[in-house]
Formats: C-alpha cells, structure tokens, sequence
C-alpha cells in the first residue's frame, strides 16, 4: 500500500477508536443529525416521487383540453364548436367529454362524475373508486343513491370497483352512461363539459391553439406541458417552503454541532498533547479530525437518507402527506414509486453536510493548534 | 425566485464559500504583510498556525465550488421545464439576467481554485514553505472572483420567475444566429477537424518531449489549456451533431440528458480536470528554481501532465467511438 494510503488508513483507524471512546456524545450528535439529514431527505424524496407520479399521470392525459369561458367562468361548449375544432387541420382526435363534481352531504365528500364511452356499463349503473367504495362502505351489486338537479334521488347499481391500480386518478371517480350524467346534472343534449384534443404531431398543439383561441375567442385551451409544469412549479414551491421552514431546525442542529465541536472535554485535550508530545504534527490532528467529522457525517447522512426511504416509499412519508399532497375527504391510498437519483443526494449533502463541516471547521483546528505542553497540564 | 430545493442548496453554498474565502483571504492578508520565515517570534508561529486554518477553510471551499459547478448547471437543468420554450438547461439559462455569466465564472473560480490547490500542495512539500506569498497573492485575486460570482448567482436565482417565456437550446445554438455562442456553434467541420486534431497532436508532442527533458513545462501548459479550449468548441460545433444524430442541433446540455447516456458527465469532467492539469503545470514552472522545491516540482509537474494527456485521451476516444459508430456522416 502507498505511504499517503496507509497514513489516511491509519488516521482512520485511531479516529474511529477515538469516536468509540467517548460512545455517548457522539451516539448523541450522530442521533440528531441523522435526524436532520432523514427529514429534509424525506421532503426531497418525497416531492420528487410527487413530480414523477404526476408526469407518469400526465402521460395519458389529452395533449389538450378546451374549455369555453363565460365571464371569466368555465361553461359547458356547444356542440357546433366542438364539431368546428375537430375541422381544424393538425387536429387528430377531438372527444367532447361531459363531466362534473358532486359534493355528497352525507359523507361530506366530493365526487367527479364523468361518462364513460364504453358500451358495457349499463344505464342506471355506475363504476366507482376504491376511495368511493370506501367512504360509503358499499361494493359491487350494492345501490348508491345520488342526488338529481331536483333533489330526488336516483338509484345506481354499483357494476365495478375500479381496480387498486388506478386509485391515485380514480379514488373519487364514478362512471356513469352519458344520458344518466345528463340526467343528473340536468344537462341538455348538444352541450358537453370540455373538449380533449389530441394532435398528429405534439410540436403543433401551440399553433393548433392558437387557431382555436382565433376561431373562439371564448375558448380556453389548457396544453399537457403547461400543466405538467404547473405541478412541477406547486411541488417545487412546496417543497421549497418546507425546507425554508426547516432551516431553523437545519440552524439549531449547526449551533449544537458547533458547541460540541468547542467544547473538549479535558480528556481530549491530553489526548491531543501526548499525541502532539509523542511526534504527532499539527497536520495530523487536523486530519484525525477531519476524519472523525467524515465518519459521523457519513454514519448520519447514511442513516437519515435510509430511513427516510423507507417512510417515504414504504410508509407513504406519513409526515409530511397533508402538507405536500393537499387534503380531501376522499384521498386517494397509494405507494409512491421510488424515484431516486445522485442530483437529490447531493443537494441533501449540500444542505446538511456543508453547513455541518463548516461549522465544525474552525473549533479543529484550535483543538489541533493546542500547545502540548498547556493541554497536557490541563 | 423558485423555492427549488436545488436553487437553496446552491444559494447556502455560495454563501458558505463567500465566507469561507473572505476569512481565509483577510487570515492571507496577514499573512502576506507579516510573514517572515527566518523569525521565531510568537506572531510568527501564530501566522504558522494560521495557514494551517486558511489551508482547511479553502480546501473545503474549493471543493464545494467545484461541486456546485455540476450543481448548478444539473439544477438548471431540472427546472427548464418550468419556463415556456426551455429544453434544457441553455433555456434556463436565458430565462433570467446573469445566468451564462454565473457560469462563466463558476468555470473560472474553479480553475483558479484548482491553481490554488496545486501551488499549496507544492509548498506543504516543503520544508520552508517557499510559496507563501504566491500561494497567498493568488487567494487575494481569486476572493472578489468568488464574491462576484456569489453576487451574480444570486442574482440568477433570485430573478427567475416560472412561466416566463425563454428561447431554447435550438435557437441559442442555432447556426445562423447571432451571439458569440451561436457563431462558435456553427463553425464548419472543415475547420474544426484539423483544428482539433492539429491541437491534440501539438499537445502530445509537448507532453512527450516535457515528460522525456523535464523542459518546456510552459509551453506544454499553455498548449494543453488551447487545446481543451479548442476541444470544448469542437464539441459545440461538430462532435455533438454525430452524438444527437442531427446536423443541426449544437446545444452543450442536451449532452448531459439521458436519452444520450448522459455522455456530457464525462466530457465535461475531462475538460475540466484536463485543463486544470495543464494549468497546474504551468503555474509551477516558475518556481522550478527554488532549491526546497527542486527534489519536489519535477515528480508533481510530471503527475499533472500525465493527467492532463490521460484527460485528453479519454475525451478523444469517447468523441472518437461516437463519431465513428453514429449514422450521421457530416
């Protein structure tokens, strides 16, 4: 082995026996930066699996939405219109969709009420979301009453619970035939909710926009990468915010490191003088320092990122959830899919291994700076 | 400003730096003023005790500064997607001021950083630390580089707003626009070929006959840092199209995205480390003279140069390989 390999080896060595020798205050420090490292590494984590989920979701979604606005206000489009967007040339697929929200009294929740184009539900059924299936306590045969625009109920056999797969889009879903979504909310034949437009070639959906606005004026189009970067810009300023309000846990844990890092105890600084008294250099404690710092920076930064991997992709960050996903009475269970990579490491390193380094810096050097002769007597 | 974890971890950093250099800078000040080898006054082992403090404190800073070069363009990257035109990092980039200027001078301070590192790892060699003053007259220039550029990313940071509308990669780079970015882009491959391959070959034949003589550091330094320049345009302007299989696309990030095995890491790093070698040669032949230095220098500067070579080797293979296995042919 090289002579620099073998002195780093043996620093090593030392320091770890060093850290072993005063085990509770450093179990101490080590316990409370794990701490620090495991939540902010359980906020990154977490956002950055929202923001792949949310891409994934986005995916299948319509390159475009058209919606038609009256007075600043979403209104359901004629179907003149929606015949007019599918001439537009560049247009491959125009579908009128025919939705809306319906807030239950009696579980206090909100459902989205959508037609379903598939011949095989039946009218006066429906098909639901686990959440749904959940909130009411009902499952596949039982009836759901809903009520009409008039406040009457009508009556719908529940024909399928949506598959577990699907719960992050479809928690509160309920499917029904057109002519019973019509029913329901009262809408009147050749009006639907929106318009999803699917373009030939991706790179024209601005221009085909832009035609559209030209022949509608009241016509709103919402692109596929406006709200992906949406999501992006909610998650990021969430998770932002979060870590500004952390950083006074982050400043807290920097003071004790600091403190602990001053304060050597009168043992250590004989060790230090027979250290320095037995041929040890200035540079070699400040190495054998460097190398205690590493080792506890490592322990913790090891510990706090597995940890929090396993509350966030394991325990679904229980934590942190209300703050970042939002909340709802129908709020959809799922297993976030880990999405993890070297980017998100290091600005975790950046966040609590920097300031912890540097804060520990100078205190080193002091220590290693010490006379032998004063820090033995002492 | 976008409340992006990545845009706090650069903004903390930056701001630990500053005050790490600016500490160590005012501790050089001192030293430099005060400095004399031949006393053993207390002041003067206290000076002593200092460089070992101003050593860790810019080790530290310097290592950060490198790293959050690859932070920086990485977290430019990742938040293109939040501006209307963006593709990749070039557009987030434009998205606000001073963004190609942090840059710039994030490449800069850590070429400086590197000279620094190479001249104090030469004078703790020494028994009689000969290269106090350069080593301390370099930290005092390279100081408000790293306070400007503190100044000026935050600058970037704190003026990006999301949604704003950008220009992309393909408009920046592209050939027939305007800007200095641009016109390197679109210089011909009738051109950078020989350039490039005539660069490499000067610089080779100046590393063979510096490692055989031990003369010629200088010109080998200075060869090698023209060379990695040369390499960097070449790679904007002619070996990128063979690596995105497009004759018309030049942009230096998408080199760092997935979809191209993420081939600009290794690019990048070798340019970098390549053409801080070099430097480092150079920045010790001056000092070749002093006698604690003379049993030290040769074997460093041939370990530099060794590097920078190994650097340029790997960087041509790996443009090499791709321009010989891609379908385009310019």
């Amino acid at each position: 082995m090289r002579p620099s390999l073998q002195r780093h080896r043996s620093v090593l060595d030392f320091a770890l026996s060093s850290l072993l020798r005063r085990k509770g205050r450093n179990l101490a420090l080590t316990a409370v930066y794990t701490l620090v490292v495991f939540v902010l590494a359980s906020l990154v984590f977490f956002v950055q699996a929202l923001k792949h989920e949310a891409g994934e979701l986005l995916e299948h979604a319509p390159d475009m939405v058209v919606q038609r606005m009256v007075a600043g206000r979403h209104d359901p489009m004629p179907a003149s219109q929606v015949d007019a967007i599918r001439e537009i040339r560049g247009v491959e697929e125009a579908e009128a969709r025919l939705w809306g929200y319906y807030y239950d009294p009696v579980y206090g929740g909100n459902l989205t009420v959508m037609a379903s184009p598939d011949p095989t539900l039946l009218p006066g059924s429906a098909r639901i979301g686990r959440g749904v299936a959940r909130n009411m306590r009902v499952a596949e045969g039982d009836m759901v009453p809903l009520r009409g625009y008039d406040g009457l109920p009508l009556l719908f056999t529940i024909q399928q619970v949506l598959a577990e797969e699907s719960e992050l889009v479809a928690s509160d879903l309920v499917l029904l035939t057109p002519a019973d979504v019509r029913t329901l909310f009262h809408l009147p034949e050749g009006l639907a909710t929106d318009l999803a437009v699917k373009a030939g070639n991706p790179r024209e959906l601005a221009t085909i926009a832009a035609k559209i606005v030209e022949k509608f004026p009241d016509a709103r189009p919402i692109l596929k990468a406006e709200m992906l970067r949406t999501y992006e810009a909610a998650f990021d300023w969430r998770g932002g915010l979060m870590v500004v309000v952390l950083s006074s846990a982050i400043l807290s844990f920097i003071i004790f490191a600091w403190d602990k890092a001053t304060g050597l105890s009168a043992e250590e600084r004989k060790e230090i003088g027979i250290l320095k008294s037995i041929g040890w250099e200035s540079g070699d404690v400040l190495l054998l320092k460097f190398w205690e710092g590493a080792v506890v920076s490592l322990a913790a930064f090891l510990g706090g990122v597995l940890l929090a991997y396993g509350h966030v992709f394991f325990f679904s960050a229980t934590l942190f959830e209300h703050a970042l996903k939002g909340w709802s009475v129908l709020f959809p269970r799922f297993r976030l899919i880990p999405a993890l990579d070297a980017y998100q490491l290091t600005v975790l390193f950046f966040l609590t291994v920097l300031p912890y380094t540097a804060a520990t810096l100078v205190p080193c050097w002091r220590a290693a700076m010490a006379d032998p002769d004063s820090a033995m007597r002492s | 400003m976008i409340q992006h974890p990545g845009v706090l971890a650069l903004l903390l950093a930056s701001g630990l730096v500053t005050l790490l250099v600016v500490a160590a800078a005012g501790l050089g000040w001192q030293i430099l003023r005060h400095w004399d080898q031949h006393s053993g006054t207390e002041s003067q082992l206290a000076l002593e005790r200092r460089t070992y403090l101003v050593s860790a404190l810019l080790s530290l800073a310097l290592g950060v500064q490198v790293l959050s070069l690859f932070l920086f363009i990485f977290t430019a990257d990742g938040l293109h997607s939040q501006f209307v035109g963006a593709m990749c990092a070039a557009g987030s980039l434009a998205a606000a001021p001073y963004g190609y200027t942090t840059l710039l001078l994030k490449v800069g301070t850590c070429l400086l950083a590197g000279a620094w590192i190479v001249l104090h790892r030469a004078d703790i060699r020494a028994y009689d630390c000969p290269l106090i003053r350069p080593k301390f007259g370099l930290l005092l220039g390279l100081a408000p580089l790293v306070l400007a550029e503190t100044w000026f990313q935050t600058r970037y940071l704190t003026g990006l707003r999301a949604d704003v509308m950008t220009s992309c990669c393909g408009s920046l780079f592209g050939q027939g626009r305007e800007g200095i970015a641009a016109e390197l882009a679109g210089l011909p491959p009738a051109l950078m070929h020989p350039l490039f391959w005539g660069s490499l070959l000067a610089f080779a034949v100046a590393g063979g006959w510096f490692l055989r003589t031990r003369r010629g550091a200088l010109a080998f330094s200075l060869l090698g840092l023209a060379f990695f320049v040369i390499a960097l345009v070449a790679l904007v302007s002619v070996f990128d199209l063979y690596i995105y299989e497009l004759p018309t696309h030049h942009c230096p990030f998408c080199l760092l995205h997935r979809e191209h095995g993420f081939v600009g890491y290794p690019l990048y790093a070798t340019l970098l480390g390549g053409a801080l070698t070099a430097l480092g040669v150079g920045v010790l032949s001056p000092f070749r003279g002093r006698t604690s230095l003379a049993s030290v220098l040769p074997a460093m500067q041939a370990k530099l140069a060794w590097t920078a070579l190994g650097c340029a080797a790997v960087f041509t293979l790996i443009v090499g390989i791709w321009a010989l296995v891609s379908p385009l042919r310019l």
